[in-house]
């Protein structure tokens, strides 16, 4: 990673989905943050998270104003990315059935791979590359990762499925760490980036979240 | 309902925060909506626009065209219900689409009680034309609210008057000292507890859309800048000249709603916009903001 251009700041693709939500989560653990809309945001970013959404969407909004071209050459230059759940169908290499997007990790994945939101859910598991204790996990219509190439480590995997993953320069979660109160996989990918958080392995609960808290940074005035 | 489902519902509506949800007629129509990045496809069988022209009672859609539609794309499915037809919401249910619009655009089917929400599974959007009404259907269950605006229209002036009224009864809301919070809950009929939390948070505590007349890039952005957080077109884009054309545009002004550059460039040569009607020359019976109390 080249240290004069990491500024320290982790950014949140802010074209559709869970943008607010995963800034509130940068916040509480006390990580510098901005939505990027634009090219030129990408500057001097540590890291950004690519949040969940609907993929096609978003791999639409990317393709248009130039924001996907700039991200790999972000990427190239050692911006970490973190897709989670649409993000990381747009990471994988492989996506069964459609074409890939960014093909940036060597994982396989399957959209919306459980059925339709009747079939969402929460579950708790113990990923312990990532904190000691389980974490709450949160499952939103989500795809499965069906395949990790070599290269690609398996940070959790549950009932036939990879749940999370990732390589030197970009970790994928089909789950939604920040519709949780656990801050643990924020901490995780802030560490990733090279930035100082707290020294801590446990779940990271924040007392302090409510399902409401993204509100706070939501469009209204 | 259990509380993690509901929560689950309202978190699935967040997923779709700063998108464009899209009225399909057809299969082939969901998977055009698809390609242009909608979020999510409402499912029916006419658009507001026809329903408004033909009359007569409007039911909810033949599942076997939601089921179609359903196998045809990826992204989240709804379709309507009656607005009171808890039987209409148990079929959609069993059909396992992704939300139910209990949707004043069809007749309602009873003219006291919306459908008791809490006790399905499966989310449900409804519209709102002031808070009073936005917490009444969140009381009874509803994860997701959008304004009701004019639907087949084409004119965005109701869905503006609903989303500011809305602002502005939050803002007195949030101004208001503990003592005067019981009074203004039993005068706009809204559940005390949620006037509590809608006073803590400046807004409604589940997301909020605008619907209801959005015909052209330039009102989706309206909208998004008037506080919406994402945007329902309904007879906007299958009742333009170039549907494709103009879904693209729509969902771009959706994600760029405060970049009047980027407004300009998505607005330009897309074609007729759908024929447009002034509401204020309808009858009040024409006028489905009114169904739903």
């Amino acid at each position: 990673m080249s240290g004069l251009s990491n500024s320290g700041v982790i950014g949140v693709l802010d074209l559709q989905g869970g943008v607010q939500e995963h800034l509130d989560h940068l916040q509480r653990l006390g990580v510098a943050s901005r939505p990027v809309k634009r090219a030129e945001e990408l500057a001097a970013l540590a890291g950004l998270i690519i949040p969940g959404g609907e993929s096609t969407c978003l791999s639409r909004l990317l393709t248009i104003f130039g924001l996907r071209e700039a991200i790999e050459e972000r990427w190239r230059q050692g911006l970490q990315l973190w897709g989670t759940c649409a993000g990381a169908i747009l990471l994988a290499r492989e996506n069964a059935g459609e074409t890939p997007f960014f093909g940036l990790i060597d994982i396989t994945v399957s959209r919306n791979a459980f059925g339709s939101q009747m079939d969402s859910f929460n579950c708790e598991a113990l990923a312990p590359a990532v904190a000691r204790e389980p974490i709450p996990l949160t499952f939103i219509r989500a795809p499965k990762i069906l395949r990790a190439g070599p290269g690609v480590r398996v940070l959790l995997e549950l009932d036939g499925y990879i749940a999370a993953a990732e390589d030197d320069r970009a970790l994928v979660t089909i789950f939604h760490p920040e519709l949780t109160p656990s801050l643990a996989f924020h901490r995780y990918f802030a560490r990733k980036c090279g930035l100082r958080v707290a020294e801590a392995d446990d779940a990271a609960l924040d007392p302090a979240w409510t399902p409401q808290s993204w509100t706070r940074f939501s469009y209204h005035s | 309902m259990a509380e993690n489902r509901y929560l689950l519902n309202a978190q699935l509506a967040q997923m779709l925060k700063g998108g464009v949800i899209m009225d399909v007629v057809t299969v082939e129509q969901a998977q055009i909506a698809q390609e242009a990045g909608a979020v999510a496809v409402m499912a029916l069988e006419r658009v507001p626009a026809d329903i408004r022209k033909q009359g007569g009672v409007a039911r909810m859609s033949d599942p076997g065209l939601i089921k179609a539609i359903k196998e045809a794309v990826t992204i989240p499915v709804m379709a309507k219900a009656r607005i009171g037809h808890f039987v209409e919401a148990q079929i959609l249910q069993a059909l396992k689409i992704d939300y139910i619009d209990e949707s004043e655009v069809l007749t309602p089917a009873d003219e006291e009680c919306h459908i008791d929400k809490s006790q399905f599974a499966i989310p449900f959007v409804c519209g709102a034309r002031n808070l009073g009404e936005a917490a009444r259907r969140i009381a009874e269950g509803a994860a997701m609210i959008r304004t009701k605006g004019e639907a087949g229209t084409g004119n965005v002036v109701e869905a503006v008057r609903h989303m500011r009224t809305m602002n502005r009864e939050i803002r007195q809301l949030a101004a208001m000292p503990a003592e005067e919070i019981m009074i203004f809950a039993k005068a706009n009929g809204i559940p005390y507890e949620l006037a509590l939390e809608i006073k803590k948070l400046g807004r409604l505590p589940v997301v909020n859309f605008a619907a209801g007349g959005i015909a052209t890039p330039a009102d989706a952005a309206l909208m998004m800048q008037l506080g919406c957080d994402g945007v329902f077109v309904g007879s906007g884009i299958f009742k333009s000249s170039d549907p494709t054309l103009r879904a693209r545009a729509i969902v771009k002004a959706t994600a760029y709603y405060n970049d009047p550059a980027k407004l300009l460039e998505v607005s330009m040569d897309l074609g007729e916009p759908m024929a447009g009607l002034d509401v204020a020359t309808l009858p009040s019976t024409e006028r489905l903001a009114s169904r739903g109390w």
